[in-house]
């Protein structure tokens, strides 16, 4: 039986820094607050953030949240090479791992979890969404686990993109919609 | 009830500080701490308060202390090797009987060590922050909601007791992002007729000083002030227990590190081992009244630290030697597994026969 991500997810989304990984994060964080959830967010703060790859922790669960750090993740959401290498064994059997296939060439075979391929990169800049390559994915993993409520994922952008930076929540609604439509 | 918001650890800190009345802060940047300087900086400005960024960790430790002798809530923040610098200064404060919260948001040591999460500091702030016979409250949160009820119960603890207290935090907790409900604001603060703050000959002018050239008035200072620290260890121990009640095995773990024990002690139940949690949230004082209750209990006990077993003595001295006290720690700023945890316990667990 598939396991039921409403009641826990553990999720590390990996990439290189500047790709909005944490951002994705935060969504993702956010919609299960918004859904009454216990949650919680963890970046990876190494000296390899600079230039280099970069990820975080996600728990969204109904039980209190023991380590934030994610060492047997659900789901691994992947945007580069190095990410897909070093974390796809980490996923548990039955797992998921979603792979940005515009900048991923190499996914290694494992036959018992589902790796999931969206040309995430090509897609936001073919629709204009330049940067937007993060939140299409987050739109394709809450699709694939339905984590939360579509409410709070919808709510969750708007919780998250300050008021300054308005301008920026459409195009973002749009990503995400686009992801969940794949 | 307030809205609970997404914030990392070092931010809620920061902004639940303010809701206490923190209105000066001191500090120098250093990761993983640095996100409390720049909330800090962002709105002291708006509210009339004061964010300075020190020369240096001593400079700001000497600045709280100034602060403090005034009269004002005030807080600095560092981590591990900035709190080193700080040493010289908090044992001023102890002896100038002074208020001042310190947040320590822990790296991986000694020295330069590394810049992930640590718990390596746990001697230096139970048994010396500084030189001389001092004490300081020390508080460990371990959630980001933690972070801010205890930031705002340390200042009011250090009114209450004229001197510096410490929260224990570190690096995971500082960057991690949980949900949180602040604090409200607080309007009402403590009368201080003690603080210097000019007296226009309208009383004998108030000193804030720790020198005594007379050592027997210095001795009598001390005994007057550790009167004071026998009421803290009476009335201000804090801790959390989870199935305890029935344990065999009690692990004891503070801060990031009692999470892990956490899930830990969980499967461990699913396996049939009784375990327990037993949370310090003071570290100083020690928790020993609830770990004592454990005795007639408990077959052994489980230290579970980010350092090299630095809380197991106390554990060891809390129980009277009565079981077994084990360690099973990661250390230099590697976060334990909660399935290594889990090991520790069971191997414990077979060899008590719990």
């Amino acid at each position: 039986m598939p396991k039921d991500y409403s009641k826990d997810l553990k999720i590390i989304f990996a990439g290189f820094g500047g790709q909005g990984l944490l951002f994705a994060g935060k969504i993702v964080a956010q919609a299960g607050l918004l859904d009454g959830k216990e949650v919680s967010w963890l970046p990876s703060y190494g000296p390899e953030m600079r230039g280099g790859t970069c990820n975080c922790s996600v728990t969204v669960s109904t039980d209190p949240v023991g380590s934030p750090l994610v060492v047997e993740p659900d789901v691994v959401v992947a945007m580069n090479q190095p990410s897909v290498y070093k974390f796809i064994d980490a996923v548990v059997p039955g797992g998921l791992m979603i792979v940005d296939s515009t900048l991923v060439p190499d996914i290694p075979e494992r036959d018992d979890i589902a790796i999931v391929k969206v040309p995430s990169t090509q897609l936001a800049d073919e629709a204009g969404f330049k940067q937007l390559a993060n939140v299409i994915l987050t739109g394709k993993l809450y699709a694939e686990t339905k984590f939360c409520s579509k409410d709070a994922i919808d709510a969750a952008l708007t919780k998250i993109i300050p008021a300054r930076k308005a301008k920026l929540l459409e195009p973002n609604q749009k990503a995400l919609a686009m992801g969940m439509d794949l | 009830m307030g809205e609970k918001v997404l914030m990392k650890g070092n931010e809620a800190v920061a902004a639940s500080a303010v809701r206490a009345g923190c209105r000066y802060y001191f500090g120098y940047p250093i990761t993983p701490q640095t996100e409390v300087a720049a909330y800090m900086s962002k709105i002291m400005p708006k509210i009339g308060g004061t964010f300075l960024q020190a020369e240096s960790e001593i400079a700001a430790i000497n600045m709280l202390y100034g602060a403090g002798a005034a009269g004002a809530r005030a807080m600095t923040s560092s981590s591990s090797p900035g709190i080193s610098l700080k040493g010289e200064g908090i044992s001023y404060m102890a002896g100038a009987d002074l208020p001042g919260v310190i947040l320590n948001v822990e790296r991986g040591g000694p020295g330069l060590g590394s810049i992930q999460p640590s718990q390596q500091d746990y001697w230096q702030a139970t048994r010396a922050m500084g030189h001389g016979d001092s004490r300081h409250i020390v508080y460990a949160p371990n959630t980001v909601q933690e972070m801010a009820d205890l930031v705002y119960l340390a200042f009011d603890k250090a009114d209450e007791y004229l001197m510096p207290v410490v929260l224990l935090a570190d690096g995971l907790l500082g960057q991690m992002m949980e949900p949180v409900e602040l604090p409200p604001e607080k309007t009402e603060f403590p009368e201080k007729p003690w603080a210097t703050t000019g007296h226009h000959n309208k009383r004998p002018h108030n000193v804030a000083n720790s020198l005594y050239l007379q050592a027997d008035k210095l001795e009598a200072k001390l005994r007057e002030r550790y009167a004071r620290y026998e009421q803290i260890e009476k009335t201000e121990q804090r801790s959390e227990a989870f199935m305890v009640d029935d344990a065999d095995i009690v692990v004891v773990a503070f801060g990031a590190s009692a999470r892990i024990a956490r899930s830990a002690v969980v499967s461990a139940r699913a396996q049939g081992i009784k375990a327990g949690l037993l949370r310090p949230i003071t570290l100083w004082p020690f928790p020993n009244d609830s770990l004592e209750a454990t005795v007639p209990q408990a077959k052994a006990y489980l230290s579970v630290e980010m350092n090299m077993g630095q809380m197991v003595d106390d554990v060891r001295l809390a129980v009277h030697d009565a079981h077994p006290v084990r360690f099973y720690g990661r250390t230099g700023g590697v976060i334990p597994a909660p399935g290594e945890v889990l090991d520790a316990i069971a191997k414990l667990a077979q060899e008590v026969g719990a």
